[in-house]
């Protein structure tokens, strides 16, 4: 099934919708988007919705103000498909997806947890700043820190190979996703964090607070757990 | 003669940007540079009063870009040192009288009447600090040693890097070295261990700081003070001379992970 307009074209995938913009300057193609999203509204509810912008370049601001905008319009912006590296990259440090399976048979190159399906965990090779949030339907790894003021939301686990002091909520549920994830846990090499959350259990900062020690924090019996982290 | 345009930025109010860029033109303009400081706090200037040139003020950086006067009729220049200049800002407007593109447009056009633009930008990550980040070629992030300062800087440093403006430096301004041994406040490794960029300078806490912005001469004339010797070092370093750390007094073990941590002497 696929809706055709000049510029915006409409299909739909196993698990959800792919919209792909033609070549227009950013804020037409945006309000034209916008227009098709109203006029069905119903259709577009709830959907989860992967966006190939071609080569538009794409800033941080550019993005996340349009995901908040389709955010008000209840349709969720997860994957972000570009020929350009620059608003792929700003994808990534949002937190969305940078490709898109189109049959059962994708490649799985940039899946690092492999879930069964086609799921991919979310990679981040960079210190999260204060003011940074990430939001991904599953797992997140991060080689870096998590300063205070940064968030992480993920409907998977979250694994930082760096010191925890910002704000993380694992397990999470996502709009369009299954629902939250008890089993979901939370690694650090330090663990201190500002808030930190799994499923809808929220921990209390201090007792879950472990500087020198890498550890695992999880949910048993609805009560977190704090374990020191070791291989097995 | 093509200038570098650098932009002072902190997130938090109150730390030091003024007077660091007050100061760093003093020290440049010192060592034979052509400088001009602009005012990026529109509807609340202070660097023309941390200057001494409040009296002297006759346009603005609104006056330039809405086109009523040249800009070099804005440049007032600061009699003290030859090639030292100050675009102040405008008192009775505010920060969307300017826009990031109208002071890329007064970079260019800046680029060729000095050697360096010092921007003083003002505090948050709305519209003063965009437009005073704009045109800037370096940009220096200003914080204490001080938690709700060091958070701010981080969100601006992440703001930069995200906005591609590359990765800042740092000056970390007012520190107390006695309370740092009594860890009574952050150390300079604690700060750039959450920051992790690279310092470009200590700037000790002086008391000569707050009556030299009182009397409009800014600590950077007076070479006995230590926060005066900081900035000469900072802008030596602009210049691109390696100049180790000055000694604050502070525990050698200290010093020697500082060093380490930075690469100097």
């Amino acid at each position: 099934m696929s809706i055709n307009t000049d510029t915006i074209q409409i299909k739909g995938l196993r698990d959800g919708l792919l919209v792909t913009l033609g070549s227009g300057e950013w804020q037409e193609l945006q309000e034209l988007l916008f227009t098709q999203i109203d006029e069905r509204s119903t259709f577009f509810r709830g959907a989860r919705l992967a966006l190939d912008v071609e080569s538009q370049e794409l800033r941080v601001a550019d993005l996340s103000r349009l995901r908040d905008k389709l955010s008000e319009r209840e349709v969720s912006l997860w994957a972000v498909i570009s020929k350009s590296p620059k608003t792929v990259q700003t994808a990534q440090l949002l937190g969305l997806a940078t490709r898109v399976s189109k049959t059962r048979q994708a490649k799985k190159t940039r899946s690092v947890v492999d879930a069964g399906n086609d799921d991919t965990a979310l990679w981040i090779q960079r210190t999260l700043r204060s003011g940074m949030r990430i939001e991904h339907p599953d797992h997140v790894v991060v080689m870096g820190d998590v300063n205070p003021g940064a968030e992480i939301v993920a409907g998977g686990n979250i694994l930082i190979w760096g010191r925890l002091r910002g704000s993380v909520h694992a397990g999470a549920s996502f709009r369009t996703e299954a629902s939250e994830n008890s089993g979901a846990f939370i690694c650090a090499l330090a663990m201190d964090p500002t808030k930190l959350q799994i499923a809808s259990e929220i921990a209390n900062p201090s007792k879950v607070k472990q500087s020198k020690k890498s550890g695992k924090i999880s949910l048993k019996n609805g009560k977190f757990l704090v374990e020191t982290w070791r291989g097995k | 003669m093509s200038a570098e345009i650098i932009t002072i930025a902190s997130g938090k109010g109150g730390v030091g940007k003024t007077t660091a860029v007050a100061s760093l033109g003093i020290a440049l303009a010192s060592r034979g540079q052509k400088v001009v400081c602009v005012d990026g706090d529109i509807g609340l200037r202070n660097l023309d009063v941390i200057m001494g040139l409040e009296n002297r003020i006759v346009y603005d950086i609104v006056d330039v870009v809405e086109g009523r006067c040249r800009l070099r009729q804005a440049m007032i220049r600061d009699k003290r040192l030859p090639g030292l200049f100050l675009i102040p800002a405008a008192q009775t407007r505010d920060k969307m009288a300017v826009s990031p593109s109208d002071m890329m447009r007064l970079g260019d056009e800046l680029r060729n009447e000095v050697d360096w633009v010092l921007i003083d930008s003002p505090a948050g990550i709305e519209r003063g600090f965009k437009n005073a980040v704009a045109p800037a070629d370096r940009v220096l992030v200003l914080t204490n040693p001080e938690i709700s300062a060091v958070r701010d800087a981080d969100r601006v440093i992440g703001i930069l890097e995200a906005e591609e403006k590359g990765s800042p430096s740092l000056i970390l301004n007012r520190v107390n070295p006695e309370m740092v041994k009594k860890q009574e406040m952050l150390s300079a490794e604690d700060v750039i261990d959450l920051l992790a960029i690279d310092l470009i300078g200590i700037v000790p806490e002086d008391k000569s700081v707050l009556i030299a912005a009182n009397r409009g001469t800014p600590i950077a004339l007076d070479k006995e003070s230590m926060a005066g010797r900081a900035f000469h070092n900072i802008a030596a370093r602009l210049m691109g001379e390696e100049i180790p750390f000055m000694d604050l007094e502070e525990q050698d073990g200290l010093w020697k992970r500082i060093s380490k941590l930075t690469g100097r002497s």
